[in-house]
């Protein structure tokens, strides 16, 4: 069995934090995973409308947000290394600047869905019921599902940022007691991985 | 392990990894305009995977940690995969 | 093997006073034991309501036509009735109780390895339940989908199903927590020396129940998204004006709902792996065999889900591929039972207490095992599906499974946690009075599903009215064992016999520490040697 790292304080357990947060991701893989299983069941049944429903979304924005989420993920990814140099000043700008990528990746959204309900296609709308095939029913019925919900995880993420960011300020998050900081990585990260496959399968199709 | 906390990744690693997702991006946007017809799903997937792996084992760190989490990692998608393969035997074969 | 050698002058976990006063030091302690017994008593007064609302069943099937209520209450009855059972009972059942109590004793950990987020575990189990009761008293009805809230009707059902869903789900985050603490807690705090194969059984079960209750949880936990998103703005998911398959909510719901299952039962069938040695004083028979028997039930018990929907309308292909893997599960279920038996084979039996209800255990599981093969098996299935044969079925294995491993441990655990003996000659007319009545109230179902009488409903044919006599008496019998039982370990926590460290002669870790345990569980964690282990005998 591993040894515990030798820490002054006895209760803390880096590898246990470590593992215990990846667990966490394990669970919001399932999560998404029950969305991508119903999405891919839909689409294996209903080729064309989800082809045809595809084009009414926007590439360029979606492309856009796409590199935004790779590039801050980088960002947070430095940042633990900064905070292992001790930079703490880098470590800070850099989460900062993850932060402010986070909230462009959520205005973009915010205009993509605006554009949407503009056009009258909204889960439940009459132009969605009464003009569209079932495919593409069920094709933007999921688009709204699964972007909201990854949306839900960037909010809760920029918070998890947010208070990384606050401990590093203070102190109490550092080179010797990094975890939450790596933890809050790893979170982001999964964010992006979620991205990573969305943006084929919603932007891409055709 | 204790490997973990000697070993500080370099930012040019990182930004390394950046340029080659980007890449891997850009070319999976590329290729939706040559016609494979039902293989589409599958290019657009191999792409994902690819990047996702670059996200797992360099962003997220699993080259540098214990081997454990790997598997595990490796574990959960392949139980996903499993699950979603059994459900398509029942759409498949309707 | 060092262990703490003088009985220490500490206060016991029960006794201990610390920052918060009266209530306060429980509902705010993240001592795992307290953890424990918070969910002993949430689970109980739970448990409570759940027994009461299956008796108002069998009293209304006591007789043809409307005894008591009519159908739409029957319908109501019966969904809240599984939704407290299957989410607030079964599913933390021994982990959320026993895990919490004994996992670190047993392991030689002062406690889990996320104190704070176990006592969360226990909030949002109290919320969970909070919402659900608030389904059944506020709102335009009592949900009346059946706790499997199948699409179409969960949708367009107008009673009040979204405080009754997301109490589930909540309470899927309280399980989920659960399996993660549990999970890094035994990679993370093992006594040094404790190596995985000198880890008792208690611990491999809810190692393996733990990796179910993380990686199926969170599908039933978007897939009741899904239904919710369904109610409130009609995406299309599952409605097939829509576009939507209501099978696929069957998928999604049973690729959760049957691993859950294997929730209830691994830790049910650790508890007995604890006891039957205990009670042989020899070694368990086959470990390494019971282990991997424990991770093969909890693999492929991922792969089997469809043996729910045989009737829905699937392929054949899938049909015959979910019956196939259904009786390949059930192989490392037989393994187990081989095993205990072969345990107490040639061995010196202390028949007490907790041997009764493990011996009635393995009895009531083989019924309900065999049963399952009935239905695991395509053509019968089709027979069956939706009669009171599979009420019996899982009642005989879930009740009885969990019900008699979970009445076992409790009476093993006992002096242990309560530092104090129960009445011996009470507790064995408890567990007569509860078996004879459980095998009367569920033994007729087999009967009578055969001869086709539908489940969930409040009426039947003049033919079957025999049968269901005899089984709604069966109810008042167990309900009267079940009263005996608890009132006597109600009133021996306060009047028993001082119980002593070791009443059983038990080789396992928590048998080392003092009856009731102090705070920390141990004065200096143990080691273990090259020769130390569990079961030595």
């Amino acid at each position: 069995m591993e040894n515990a790292t030798q820490h002054s304080d006895p209760h803390y357990d880096q590898e246990a934090s470590k593992l215990g947060m990846w667990l966490f991701i394990f669970t919001e893989l399932l999560l998404f995973g029950g969305l991508f299983l119903v999405y891919s069941i839909y689409r294996f049944l209903n080729p064309e409308a989800f082809r045809l429903a595809g084009e009414e979304l926007n590439l360029t924005i979606g492309a856009i947000n796409t590199v935004i989420l790779l590039v801050s993920s980088m960002t947070i990814a430095m940042s633990t290394s900064a905070l292992q140099k001790k930079n703490k000043g880098l470590t800070i700008f850099l989460l900062e600047v993850t932060i402010m990528l986070a909230l462009i990746f959520l205005i973009n959204k915010y205009f993509e869905w605006g554009v949407k309900f503009d056009h009258g296609i909204w889960p439940g709308s009459q132009h969605l019921i009464n003009d569209m095939s079932k495919g593409e029913i069920l094709f933007f019925g999921l688009y709204f599902v699964m972007t909201g919900l990854h949306a839900l995880h960037i909010i809760v993420g920029m918070i998890i940022i947010i208070v990384a960011l606050n401990k590093v300020q203070k102190g109490t998050v550092h080179a010797d007691r990094p975890s939450l900081l790596e933890n809050a990585g790893l979170y982001w990260h999964l964010v992006d991985l979620i991205w990573i496959f969305l943006f084929p399968l919603f932007y891409l199709i055709h | 392990m204790e490997k973990e906390k000697h070993h500080i990744v370099p930012y040019k690693v990182y930004f390394y990894i950046l340029i080659a997702l980007i890449t891997l991006t850009f070319m999976s946007i590329g290729i939706t305009k040559i016609n494979l017809g039902g293989y589409s799903v599958l290019g657009a997937m191999i792409f994902s995977t690819i990047k996702s792996v670059l996200v797992l084992t360099w962003f997220m760190h699993l080259k540098f940690d214990q081997p454990l989490i790997r598997f595990m990692v490796g574990f959960v998608a392949l139980l996903f995969f499993a699950i979603t393969f059994i459900t398509f035997l029942d759409y498949y074969f309707r | 093997m060092q262990t703490a050698a003088q009985i220490p002058q500490e206060v016991s976990y029960l006794d201990y006073k610390g920052k918060y006063k009266g209530i306060f030091a429980w509902i705010f302690s993240t001592d795992h034991k307290r953890i424990s017994l918070l969910y002993l008593y949430s689970m109980m007064t739970m448990f409570t309501i759940g027994v009461l609302l299956g008796l108002a069943m069998k009293l209304e099937l006591i007789a043809p036509g409307r005894t008591i209520m009519g159908p739409q209450s029957y319908n109501a009855v019966f969904t809240v009735h599984g939704v407290i059972m299957i989410f607030m009972i079964v599913i933390p059942g021994l982990p959320a109780v026993f895990g919490n109590f004994m996992l670190p004793i047993m392991i030689g950990a002062k406690d889990v390895a996320f104190p704070k987020v176990n006592l969360l575990s226990w909030y949002f189990y109290v919320l969970g339940a909070i919402l659900v009761i608030s389904s059944v008293l506020f709102g335009n009805g009592i949900p009346d989908t059946g706790w499997t809230f199948y699409a179409p009707y969960s949708f367009k059902t107008g009673t009040n199903l979204l405080p009754a869903i997301f109490g589930a789900f909540v309470l899927g985050f309280s399980s989920i927590l659960t399996g993660l603490n549990f999970i890094v807690t035994i990679h993370r705090m093992r006594a040094p020396g404790m190596t995985w194969f000198k880890m008792p059984l208690f611990p491999w079960s809810l190692y393996g129940t733990a990796w179910i209750q993380l990686l199926a949880t969170p599908v039933v936990g978007i897939t009741l998204v899904l239904v919710a998103l369904e109610r409130i703005f009609g995406i299309g998911v599952f409605d097939p004006t829509l576009g939507g398959d209501p099978v696929l909510y069957q998928h999604l719901f049973w690729i959760y709902s049957h691993p859950a299952v294997y929730v209830m039962i691994l830790p049910a069938m650790g508890a007995i792996s604890e006891i039957i040695p205990t009670f042989s004083q020899k070694h368990i028979f086959g470990y390494k065999a019971i282990i991997a028997s424990t991770l093969a039930i909890a693999f492929v018990g991922y792969f089997v889900w469809g043996h729910h929907m045989f009737t829905s309308g699937m392929s054949g292909t899938a049909q015959y591929t979910f019956s196939l893997l259904t009786f390949i599960v059930a192989i490392p279920s037989a393994i187990k039972v081989f095993n205990w038996i072969s345990t107490m084979h040639k061995a010196s039996i202390n028949p007490d207490i907790p041997f009764l209800w493990a011996v009635t255990f393995i009895f009531v599981f083989m019924i309900g095992g065999f049963s399952g093969l009935v239905l695991g098996a395509l053509a019968t299935n089709v027979y069956v599906h939706d009669t009171a044969f599979v009420v019996a079925h899982f009642h005989f294995i879930v009740f009885g499974g969990v019900g008699f491993s979970f009445f076992g441990a409790i009476h093993y655990w006992y002096p242990k946690m309560f530092g104090r003996m129960y009445d011996k000659a009470w507790a064995k007319m408890g567990w007569a009075f509860f078996t004879v009545g459980f095998l009367t109230l569920y033994s007729p179902m087999f009967y009578l599903g055969m001869m086709g009488m539908p489940r969930r409903y409040y009426d039947y044919l003049p033919e079957f009215h025999a049968a269901n006599i005899l089984s709604s008496l069966g109810s008042w019998v167990m309900a009267f064992g079940l009263l005996i039982i608890v009132i006597n370990l109600f009133r021996s926590a306060k009047n028993g016999a001082i119980a002593p460290i070791n009443p059983w002669n038990g080789k396992t870790l928590e048998w080392t520490v003092p009856s009731p345990p102090p705070v920390e569980n141990f004065d200096e964690i143990p080691v273990y040697g090259e020769k130390d282990g569990p079961y030595n005998y």
